[in-house]
């Protein structure tokens, strides 16, 4: 993934251009969606672990903070692996790789406060982890015995959303309520943020989002997570423009952050979530990463895209620069990352020993929980379904 | 609707008198401002349901005294109204939207059928989704297209939602209510084309359950089972065959999703006859449903097979022809004549 020049010719039958005005084919073209952002793209560790100044934001950050947010994202990764391996085996029905997205998850996440509200898509292990979700608890939608495990009241991490988009408006809904609570105005304001994908953005509910947001002058981050494929379509087919560039027409700010820089996620989101919780939102940040496995366990990106394309992000990969960073700066030693590593493997033996020892939920559970008030109804075929289940010897299997 | 009892109070708690002829459209309207008065969690939201007062006035007034923050002039996005609504629901609000016309129902459903209905499932019970869907249904109005239609099988047919229909200004009054009551997301069908017929309401009588039917005529020869609009035509038709000498008896369904069929199958166990009427169209729908329930249960009972009169399952027609398309009187009858005959 090159970052192409501004201002490239598109193609043999495009007018000429003078160097002072380009054609509006050149203009379409210098802001194609998967140009990089250049001068625009937020970021405060180079891929080669160099802190650099960005005149809108900075953070200070301690060697302690650093460290966690390096320990965050290796153990994520490690879950993540973990996880993936775990389907291979055939312990899981399918998988869906955070691997790529750690930093933009990790640096999102760690942005919230507790009282914050958040509405993943369904790739958000990174944000599940910021919230205080188990990494076991991501394991039954995959293995197929629960549609959601955790708390999404006690964690503030709503359920993760598998149509694409539907999220967006839930959480501006929720978004709205905490306005209309008179959550929002203060430094002990709250505000929500909503996880989607480049993919997500061509969907109506994503606009609808922005404009019923917009309206409303909701407490709400849209963090979009553009890794560059929505499974195998490139962002150049959901859009012309890049994404962060669309907040505008909505009326307000959209901001690109280097999703695979840590540091510049949290600085970004901690400025948006505060600007929400002051009154300020809504904000749109695009955070330009890359998904550096499969859509899914079920996917095969070698029949869409190059791996050299992958070669290239694997040197922006977003541990390594950390990594970089914290021994440049002397802020950790090896001591420190083994025991990141051991930690990490402890939590992978953890993982592995609770997925395989996961029952199958009992055949009731078809019926349980469909309404909050019941349904005399569906509570007659329930009855009718064990009567004929337990007909069976060992009744209920 | 509500029968009288003998020491009816005369006024209920605002001073205004406890029986008050009513029309649906207003019976709605006062039901809604109850909701609103007794839970200020209780908030209105869809297409011009503010100033307006909603394009059949159903919300008229309510923003004025509720302010702008619990009655929402949303922008037009029927996706949207649902979406937000879910968010807002799940932050402790209930919700309570307008679809303007049934045929715009469709932009929201993919919230309905994904978000709404399945939440409380997904969280085994963590998220409750208390909102009500208010949508005004059926034809005969002379509208243009989209205008008329008779969505209410899609819901029905969708696990996790409940399903209702008012046919009468107290019934409306009081199912309201219900509704905004009820924890579970419930889409609230209106016979667009009755909301200006007037009947008696009594504000300070105990409704019934909501997701009960409910038997508004008795007879012997024949039963007809009904709902929304068609209570009306149903009615009618046994008024007229009562003169012929024939006694049929007319149930209200009120509630699609759960349907309480047990009064239907105690009717047809005495009549052996069932015509059931609906303006939506037959085909995989809540008359197919009722007609595969009563063979199953009342299979030696019946005297003749269960009959339906419904709109065809065509798109809605043109206005100039929907007479030809909404079952009337005359239908109604002729299925009676029918079943009868068999």
């Amino acid at each position: 993934m090159s970052s192409p020049e501004k201002w490239t010719h598109p193609g043999p039958d495009a007018a000429p251009a003078t160097a002072a005005k380009p054609t509006a084919e050149q203009v379409i073209a210098g802001l194609r969606a998967t140009d990089e952002g250049g001068a625009d793209l937020v970021q405060l560790l180079t891929p080669e672990g160099e802190r650099v100044q960005h005149p809108d934001f900075d953070i200070d950050i301690t060697a302690e903070e650093l460290r966690g947010l390096y320990r965050d994202m290796v153990l994520v990764r490690r879950v993540d692996r973990e996880a993936n391996a775990l389907q291979r085996k055939g312990e899981l029905g399918i998988w869906v790789p955070l691997l790529g997205q750690e930093a933009a998850q990790i640096g999102a996440g760690r942005a919230m406060r507790p009282e914050d509200m958040a509405f993943p898509s369904y790739r958000e292990h990174g944000i599940a982890w910021t919230r205080g979700v188990k990494p076991t608890d991501l394991l039954g939608i995959f293995r197929g015995t629960d549609n959601g495990t955790w708390d999404p009241v006690a964690t503030r991490f709503h359920p993760y959303t598998i149509v694409i988009g539907n999220q967006v408006l839930n959480a501006t809904g929720y978004a709205m309520g905490q306005k209309f609570d008179g959550k929002v105005g203060d430094a002990d304001g709250e505000a929500t943020i909503c996880f989607f994908g480049d993919g997500a953005t061509s969907q109506g509910d994503v606009h609808e989002g922005f404009v019923w947001a917009a309206v409303y002058d909701a407490p709400l981050v849209f963090f979009c997570q553009n890794n560059q494929w929505a499974i195998s379509e490139p962002t150049e087919r959901q859009s012309r423009l890049p994404l962060y560039q669309r907040a505008r027409g909505y009326g307000f700010p959209g901001i690109r952050v280097d999703g695979n820089d840590v540091l510049a996620t949290l600085a970004v989101t901690r400025w948006a979530l505060e600007e929400c919780r002051q009154g300020n939102g809504p904000i749109l940040i695009e955070a330009f990463t890359y998904r550096m496995d499969a859509h899914t366990t079920s996917d095969d990106p070698s029949r869409y895209r190059l791996s050299d394309e992958l070669e290239l992000w694997k040197l922006k990969d977003p541990i390594e620069r950390v990594k970089v960073h914290l021994v440049k700066q002397q802020w950790a030693d090896q001591a420190y990352f083994e025991s990141v590593e051991a930690e990490a493997e402890r939590i992978a033996i953890e993982l592995r020993d609770y997925c395989v020892n996961l029952p199958d939920p009992p055949a009731g559970r078809i019926f349980s929980e469909v309404y909050a008030e019941g349904n005399h109804v569906l509570e007659a075929q329930r009855d009718e379904f064990l009567a004929y289940h337990a007909g069976f010897a060992g009744g209920e299997h | 609707m509500a029968a009288p009892t003998m020491d009816r109070p005369t006024a209920d708690a605002t001073g205004a008198p406890a029986v008050q002829t009513l029309t649906i459209a207003k019976a709605l309207n006062n039901g809604l401002r109850a909701s609103m008065e007794a839970d200020p969690k209780v908030i209105v939201m869809g297409e011009d349901v503010g100033k307006l007062g909603g394009v059949f006035r159903i919300t008229d007034g309510l923003q004025k005294d509720f302010g702008e923050q619990r009655v929402l002039d949303t922008p037009l996005a029927e996706s949207g109204i649902i979406g937000t609504a879910v968010g807002l629901a799940i932050r402790g609000y209930r919700p309570v939207c307008e679809i303007q016309f049934d045929g715009f129902i469709f932009p929201g459903f993919d919230q309905i059928v994904s978000q709404v209905a399945k939440l409380h499932f997904r969280t085994q019970g963590r998220l409750k989704v208390p909102m009500v869907i208010r949508v005004p249904f059926g034809g005969g109005i002379g509208a243009v297209e989209h205008h008329s239609e008779s969505p209410e099988s899609y819901f029905a047919h969708t696990a996790g939602l409940k399903v209702v229909a008012c046919s009468n200004p107290a019934d409306a009054y009081w199912m309201i209510q219900q509704a905004i009551d009820c924890d579970d997301p419930v889409l609230f069908f209106e016979p667009k084309r009755r909301y200006y017929e007037k009947g008696e309401v009594d504000t300070t009588a105990a409704p019934g359950p909501l997701f009960a039917s409910r038997t508004l005529r008795t007879g012997s020869d024949v039963t007809l089972v009904t709902y929304g609009p068609m209570v009306r035509t149903s009615l009618e038709a046994a008024a007229a065959a009562e003169e012929e000498g024939r006694s049929l008896e007319v149930v209200d369904l009120r509630s699609l999703s759960p349907l309480d069929l047990a009064p239907v199958y105690e009717s047809v166990r005495r009549t052996g006859r069932l015509v059931v009427v609906t303006e939506a169209p037959s085909e995989s729908s809540i008359s197919s449903e009722i007609a595969a329930k009563v063979q199953q249960e009342c299979f030696y009972s019946l005297q003749a097979p269960v009959l339906r009169v419904t709109g065809f399952d065509t798109p809605y027609p043109p206005s100039k022809l929907e007479e030809e398309f909404l079952p009337d009187l005359d239908r109604v009858l002729h299925a009676v004549d029918r079943s009868l005959a068999w």
